[in-house]
C-alpha cells in the first residue's frame, strides 16, 4: 500500500511539526511479495523458499531432491547463502542444474525485491520450479515474505527437538519441516514425537518429513510433496 | 546484521513520507518496536546513527524508540496475558491454544520536523 495522504495527520507542537505515519516497515515488502506471487502464478512458475540454520543440510537436501525430480519437471536454483558460490558450484556439479547466486550485500535475509532481481536473471519461460536457498538464519528470513508460494525449513537432529519453541515465528510460517540427519539420532537425545508436537503448536497444518540427506532416505516423501505442489500450482 | 537491514527499510519509508509531505529535513523519527520483535533497540539506534548521517535529509536525525508490550490472547478462556512472562501457555487455564495479539511491531509511528 502506498502511503496514503489521508492517513497522515499533521499537528503543531511548539516549533516541532509531528507527522503521524503509523506504518509497518514490512508493509512494502508484503505488497511486493503478493505481486510477485501473482506474476509467478500467471507464468506457471512455482517458487519454494527453503530456510534453515547454517549447516542443517539445505544444499545436500536440494541435490538429492533435484536428482529425483529433474526428469519430471524443469528446475532452477537461486543461492543466497553468504558463503557464496561454493553451494552454486556444488549444485551444478551434482545435478547439472544451473544455479544463480544472489548477492544479499551482507543482509541477513532476502526480501521480495531481491528475490525478484534473482528471478529476472532466471529463464522463467523454461522453468516449472525455482528453489530459493535462503540465508542460513532462523530469525530474519521468517519476517520477510519473499513472494514464494510455500516456505519450507530444515531442522537437523543435532540442533535439538525444542527448536520450534525457540524460534516460534520461523515454524509458524513454514508449511513443511524436514527433519534432517536422522542417521545421527543414536548420538543425540532428540525426541521426534516431542519435536512434531512442538511444530504442530506453531503450525497445526505443517507437514513433517524425517530424512537423511546424506543417504537419500526419506527424500522421496519430500520430492513427492514438492511435485504435487508444482502440478497443483500449474493447473 | 539484522538491525542494519531494518534501518535501510526505515530510511526508505521515512524518505518517501518526507517527500510526500514536502519536508526537506527530518529531525526525529519515532518507532514503535514490539517487545518480541527480535530487534535490539541499542543496535538499532547504533546502526541508525551510522546510516542516517549518510543521507542529507536525515543528518543528525534522532531515532526514538517506544516499546510495545507483547500480549498473548487465549482462545480457550478468552483472557489476555503478558507474553514475555508466560510464553505460549495461558497462566489462567493452562491452554496452549494461544496467539500473539501484539508485540511484533516494527512500525514508524511518526516523524518530527523542526519548523
Ligand atoms: N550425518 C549427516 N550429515 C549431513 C546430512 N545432510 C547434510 N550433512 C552434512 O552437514 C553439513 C552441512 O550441509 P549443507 O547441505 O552444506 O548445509 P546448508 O548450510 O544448510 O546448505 C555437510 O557437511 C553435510 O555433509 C545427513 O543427513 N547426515
Ligand atoms: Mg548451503
Ligand atoms: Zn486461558
Amino acid at each position: 500500500m502506498r502511503l496514503n495522504k489521508n492517513t497522515i495527520f499533521v499537528t503543531l507542537m511548539d516549533e516541532v511539526k509531528v507527522i503521524e505515519i503509523k506504518k509497518s516497515i514490512f508493509e512494502n515488502n508484503d505488497r511486493d511479495a503478493d505481486l510477485l506471487r501473482a506474476e509467478l502464478k500467471s507464468r506457471g512458475v512455482y517458487l519454494l523458499n527453503l530456510m534453515s540454520a547454517p549447516g542443517s543440510g539445505k544444499t545436500t537436501t536440494l541435490i538429492q531432491t533435484i536428482n529425483r525430480l529433474k526428469d519430471k519437471i524443469r528446475i532452477a536454483v537461486m543461492e543466497a547463502d553468504i558463503d557464496s558460490d561454493v553451494d552454486a558450484v556444488k549444485i551444478k556439479s551434482a545435478t547439472g542444474i544451473p544455479s544463480i547466486q544472489l548477492h544479499t550485500g551482507g543482509m541477513c535475509h532476502l526480501d521480495a525485491e531481491m528475490t525478484r532481481q534473482g528471478l529476472d536473471n532466471t529463464p522463467l519461460d523454461d522453468v516449472d520450479l525455482v528453489i530459493l536457498e535462503n540465508v542460513g538464519n532462523l530469525v530474519c528470513p521468517a519476517e520477510f515474505d519473499t513472494g514464494a508460494v510455500r516456505n519450507a525449513m530444515i531442522l537437523s537432529v543435532p540442533e535439538g527437538h525444542d527448536k520450534p519453541l525457540k524460534y516460534p515465528l520461523m515454524f509458524s510460517v513454514c508449511d513443511v519441516v524436514v527433519i534432517n540427519k536422522m542417521d545421527v539420532m543414536p548420538y543425540f537425545d532428540f525426541d521426534l514425537d516431542k519435536c512434531k508436537e512442538y511444530i504442530k503448536m506453531r503450525n497445526p497444518k505443517a507437514t513433517v518429513i524425517p530424512v537423511c540427506a546424506k543417504t537419500g532416505e526419506g527424500i522421496d516423501a519430500f520430492a513427492d510433496w514438492l511435485l504435487g505442489q508444482v502440478r497443483e500450482w500449474k493447473k | 546484521m539484522h538491525e542494519l537491514g531494518i534501518v535501510f527499510y526505515i530510511i526508505r519509508d521515512v524518505k518517501q513520507a518526507a517527500k510526500e509531505n514536502g519536508v526537506e529535513h527530518v529531525s526525529a523519527v519515532v518507532m514503535n518496536i514490539g517487545e518480541v520483535s527480535t530487534i535490539v533497540p541499542e543496535y538499532l539506534t547504533d546502526c541508525w546513527r551510522w546510516a542516517a548521517d549518510k543521507e542529507d535529509m536525515l543528518r543528525g536525525c534522532e531515532l526514538k524508540i517506544e516499546t510495545v508490550p507483547a500480549v498473548t490472547h487465549c482462545d480457550n478462556c478468552s483472557s489476555d496475558y503478558p507474553t514475555v512472562k508466560h510464553g505460549k501457555t495461558c497462566p489462567h487455564c493452562g491452554s496452549t491454544r494461544t496467539w500473539l495479539l501484539s508485540g511484533r511491531e516494527v512500525e514508524i509511528k511518526q516523524i518530527e520536523v523542526k519548523t
